[in-house]
């Protein structure tokens, strides 16, 4: 085997040393660092890309927390809005019914006095009325004249019943 | 061992200098071998720079791979040793990649494999054991030596377990370095006897094809799977001498 043969041994081993100490001089002089670098920088650039998106998306989540919370406020205030608009028009439909009762009930006393007064001037004009045409009447069917106070003597006396 | 210049199965693990060096009396001549960890290393170095030039936040396929081995390797020293094991990550990261790439380059018919020489492992391995031990004893000073107790044994135990310990302790780089070259040759002869079946056996070679593309496929991930657990080894060691047990 030529494995064996002691005449090459230097050589090899000589030519081992120099090869490999060049290769570990380039390799961490030059290759490693910048194998390195590129790998942190990756490392760098990934986890600030992750930073960033977490960051965004906390943001989203503030944005649309405000945003719920204004939908929530506008219909609070909505609500509440609707709910005084209602009791006021209550208030005011009740005031209005209120005046209008009152006017009316006004408007029911005048009425009612309008009518006992008429009833009372047509109370006071029936006896005149009654006067004349039972004296009239009288008049006509007796032929005879009959005199005004008898006539109203004897209407008082029969509306004397119903006064 | 007899194989000299033969076409036999060992043929392919022969070390041929290309250019002829001497440094004193040592003989350092630049060899095939010498190629293809030059090859190894320039490989590494293009594919990792080139693939990273553009910087990509999303990467592409080529930063991909760069990307994914770095991933592998940090991840492997984080999960054994800890946060401890960064320092060595550099040297971890090249020796995985060194070996993964002289494992592959190596699978290429005519290619020459660098881990197939139990010298080269063994180089690798008795510096990262020595290497472990130096930061055991800097770390821990002779608390290192208690790496030969498991704590909370019985004190008799010790007759038994020192020397247990300390033999599996010493024979770590030769498994590590044996597991690797092992593997290599026995992958490269056996690719290579089979290849020889093919060419042999002419038209019915068609029939042994197949499993010499599977045996090739086996052999990609025994590669990449040596690669793996030779530097896994490593996290370990490191993780006994930094944290002992």
């Amino acid at each position: 085997m030529p494995q064996f043969d002691p005449s090459t041994w230097v050589s090899q081993i000589f030519w081992l040393i120099i090869t490999f100490g060049v290769l570990y001089f380039l390799l961490s002089k030059l290759a490693l660092p910048r194998l390195a670098s590129i790998l942190e920088e990756r490392e760098n650039r990934v986890s600030g890309d992750l930073e960033k998106a977490e960051r965004l998306k906390q943001e989203a989540e503030e944005v649309l927390a405000d945003y719920q919370k204004a939908i929530a406020d506008a219909r609070t205030s909505a609500l509440a809005a609707l709910k005084e608009s209602a009791d006021k028009i209550a208030a005011t439909g009740a005031k209005r019914q209120a005046e209008f009762d009152a006017q009316l009930k006004e408007k029911v006393q005048i009425a009612e006095d309008k009518i006992s007064a008429a009833r009372t001037e047509a109370l006071s004009h029936i006896k005149d009325v009654a006067t004349e045409v039972a004296s009239a009447a009288a008049g006509k069917l007796l032929g005879a004249d009959v005199t005004e106070s008898k006539v109203s003597k004897a209407v008082d006396e029969a509306l004397g019943g119903r006064g | 061992m007899a194989s000299g210049g033969s076409h036999g199965p060992m043929q392919q693990f022969e070390v041929n200098p290309i250019v002829a060096l001497k440094l004193g009396s040592y003989d350092i001549s630049f060899t095939n071998s010498a190629l293809f960890m030059v090859l190894s290393a320039a490989l590494i170095t293009v594919f990792l720079v080139y693939s990273t030039r553009g910087r990509a936040l999303v990467p592409g396929r080529w930063q991909s791979m760069a990307e994914m081995s770095y991933e592998m390797v940090a991840n492997l020293l984080r999960d054994n040793v800890g946060s401890a094991g960064r320092q060595y990550f550099p040297f971890v990261f090249t020796l995985f990649m060194f070996i993964l790439f002289g494992n592959i380059i190596g699978l290429i018919p005519g290619t020459f494999t660098f881990t197939s020489h139990i010298a080269v492992t063994f180089a690798m391995a008795i510096v990262i054991f020595l290497a472990v031990t130096v930061i055991g004893f800097v770390r821990h000073g002779a608390g290192f030596l208690r790496l030969f107790f498991p704590h909370g044994a019985p004190l008799w135990t010790a007759v038994i377990l020192i020397p247990i310990e300390l033999v599996s302790y010493l024979s770590r780089p030769i498994s590590l370095s044996v597991r690797l070259f092992a593997n290599m040759v026995v992958g490269h002869v056996l690719l290579k006897v089979l290849g020889g079946f093919v060419v042999m056996l002419g038209l019915f070679g068609v029939f042994v094809l197949p499993v010499l593309v599977s045996i090739q496929a086996l052999e990609l991930l025994v590669g990449a799977l040596q690669a793996y657990v030779f530097t896994i080894l490593t996290c370990i060691y490191l993780h006994d001498a930094i944290h002992l047990h």
